[in-house]
């Protein structure tokens, strides 16, 4: 049985990190994920398991490590903070049209621009929806608790492996900065070059007995072969999409309303259902912890036996939109959400319910 | 059990290390705990504080409206807190930064002068752990045991030798309450 520890969740993905056997990591700081590269430099893994971690000029340098490291078969990663990933968007965007496997993590804060460094989830549009150009997806994973950031490091590279597509873990600055318990995955080995070799038949490894090299490019001059890998790509979404939708329901067996939330969000929205339920209200939650895929059939299917819904979010509006396309208008959705870097307590979530719904 | 409470003061004054603290003690007793820092660029001098939930079920949320037991340690928390403690709690209060005094009676309210105490101590940076003592006197949710183990936990080795200066300090906060 693993030790429980207390910690951040920003200090659980640098041990989670090394545990997982990840290759290299390449970063530049800022608040409020700086405990990622801070954590991995106090833990000096190059000692030990022999992985790169790497403090760049700048961000741009950070996510073009990682696609070179990514396209020579390593399971490599970045971290930042909300400016710092609106940075690294063309580097996301060539990295999955090169169908290479990577992990960026995301802690947000208050946006646009600069913004505060408190917490947010404003970041949502550009985590789901493109955030680069061209028609590309990230897998994106939302972690609600310290034990989450740590899983979810070895689920993305996992998913991200898998498909040859880069994972998100789009995290909020509450739960990179809170402590809690958390159970550390258990440590394995990096894989070795013939491994890689073997699981990447595709990477940049040198010629070796193949016959020819692989080349990894995102450019393909002819329209036509661009079009085919366009239809490739859709096909892998389309399988994600088939096969790695998660989500938590919590009280929803009976509930006549329902809070969509995710991350932490979720947890001062189940907070808010726990005080409501003990007046009688019956109200549920569901946690997307796919942002995308998104948990759509779950919300469709809700949709058939609720009143309506309550989207909450650190934002002005956005995961409400996916919301509002999975129920097809069958019940109203309303929105309630903090700016900037404010953040509701349960009672505001309450309030809005009620005023949203009358009750 | 479920114990809710907010320690909130001045950057410098051990807030959120008090927090940390605790926290550690809530797990070296097997206690579920979350510890959410209201972070900011601040650091001595600007506001700090920090949420700390210790239970032995499952914690939703980690950010709260109200407490059980609030610790503010100047005017500009009070005034943020003593609304926002549940009624029948507890709040506890260095007088050494409050100019008006906390006004509700539905609660408990508890002056600390662990500055004066700490400063007795010859070690003012033993202020926080009078604190803790008193609140652990008033809220007894973690043993003092478990509050050495995490002092070890916490504290760099090299300073080690400050952790009987520490409980002595959490002892005379207890006395200050008994």
């Amino acid at each position: 049985m693993e030790e429980v520890k207390l910690m951040k969740g920003n200090e659980a993905i640098a041990h989670a990190a090394i545990r997982y056997g990840v290759d290299g990591y390449f970063g530049y700081p800022i608040t409020p994920q700086s405990e990622v590269l801070e954590t991995l430099e106090e833990l000096m893994p190059w000692e030990t398991t022999g992985m790169v971690v790497l403090q760049a000029e700048s961000e741009l340098a950070a996510i073009n490590m990682v696609y070179g490291g990514a396209a020579s078969g390593k399971a490599v990663m970045t971290s930042s903070s909300s400016p710092g990933v609106s940075l690294k968007q063309e580097g996301i965007s060539y990295i999955a049209a090169s169908e290479l496997p990577a992990l960026i993590v995301n802690v947000m804060r208050g946006g646009p621009g600069l913004g505060t460094i408190q917490p947010s989830q404003a970041d949502y549009f550009q985590a789901c929806k493109g955030g680069g150009h061209g028609d590309y997806h990230l897998i994106v994973l939302a972690p609600a608790t310290v034990q989450e950031m740590a899983d979810f490091v070895g689920l993305g590279f996992d998913l991200a492996f898998k498909y040859r597509n880069p994972a998100m873990i789009l995290a909020d600055g509450i739960v990179g900065q809170m402590m809690e318990k958390v159970v550390l995955p258990p440590f394995r080995p990096r894989r070795t070059a013939e491994e890689i070799a073997k699981q990447c038949p595709w990477a940049v490894t040198g010629k070796g007995g193949r016959g020819h090299r692989n080349i990894v490019t995102s450019l393909e001059m002819e329209s036509p072969a661009m079009e085919q890998n366009n239809l490739r790509f859709q096909r892998t979404y389309a399988e994600i999409e088939a096969n790695e939708v998660r989500y938590q329901e919590y009280y929803t067996e009976d509930a006549e309303y329902l809070i969509v939330a995710f991350g932490s969000v979720a947890r001062i929205c189940l907070k808010a259902i726990e005080d409501a339920r003990a007046v009688g209200m019956k109200v549920g939650l569901l946690r997307p912890i796919t942002l995308w895929p998104f948990p759509s059939k779950a919300l469709d299917e809700l949709s058939k036996r609720i009143k309506g819904a309550l989207v909450v979010e650190l934002n002005a509006g956005q995961m409400i939109e996916d919301v509002k396309l999975s129920v097809n208008c069958r019940v109203p959705v309303y929105h309630f959400g903090r700016m900037g870097g404010m953040i509701p307590n349960p009672t505001e979530v309450l309030d809005a319910l009620r005023a949203d719904f009358n009750i | 059990m479920k114990q809710e409470i907010i320690i909130a003061g001045f950057g410098g004054q051990g807030v959120l290390s008090m927090g940390k603290i605790l926290a550690y003690a809530g797990l070296m007793n097997n206690l579920e705990v979350t510890w959410m820092p209201a972070y900011g660029p601040e650091q001595r001098g600007g506001t700090a504080n920090v949420t700390v939930i210790l239970s032995d079920s499952a914690i939703s949320s980690p950010v709260l409206d109200s407490y059980d037991t609030a610790v503010v340690l100047n005017q500009q928390s009070l005034d943020k807190f003593e609304s926002k403690v549940k009624p029948g709690g507890v709040l506890m209060y260095d007088p050494s930064g409050i100019h008006h005094l906390p006004t509700r009676t539905d609660i408990t309210v508890v002056p600390v002068d662990a500055l004066t105490a700490s400063i007795e101590l010859k070690n003012s940076k033993t202020y926080n752990m009078v604190l803790l003592g008193a609140l652990l006197e008033l809220r007894p949710v973690v043993d003092t045991e478990a509050v050495v183990k995490a002092l070890r936990k916490t504290l760099p080795e090299r300073h080690h030798h400050l952790i009987p200066v520490n409980e002595q300090a959490i002892e005379k906060g207890r006395s200050l309450v008994k």
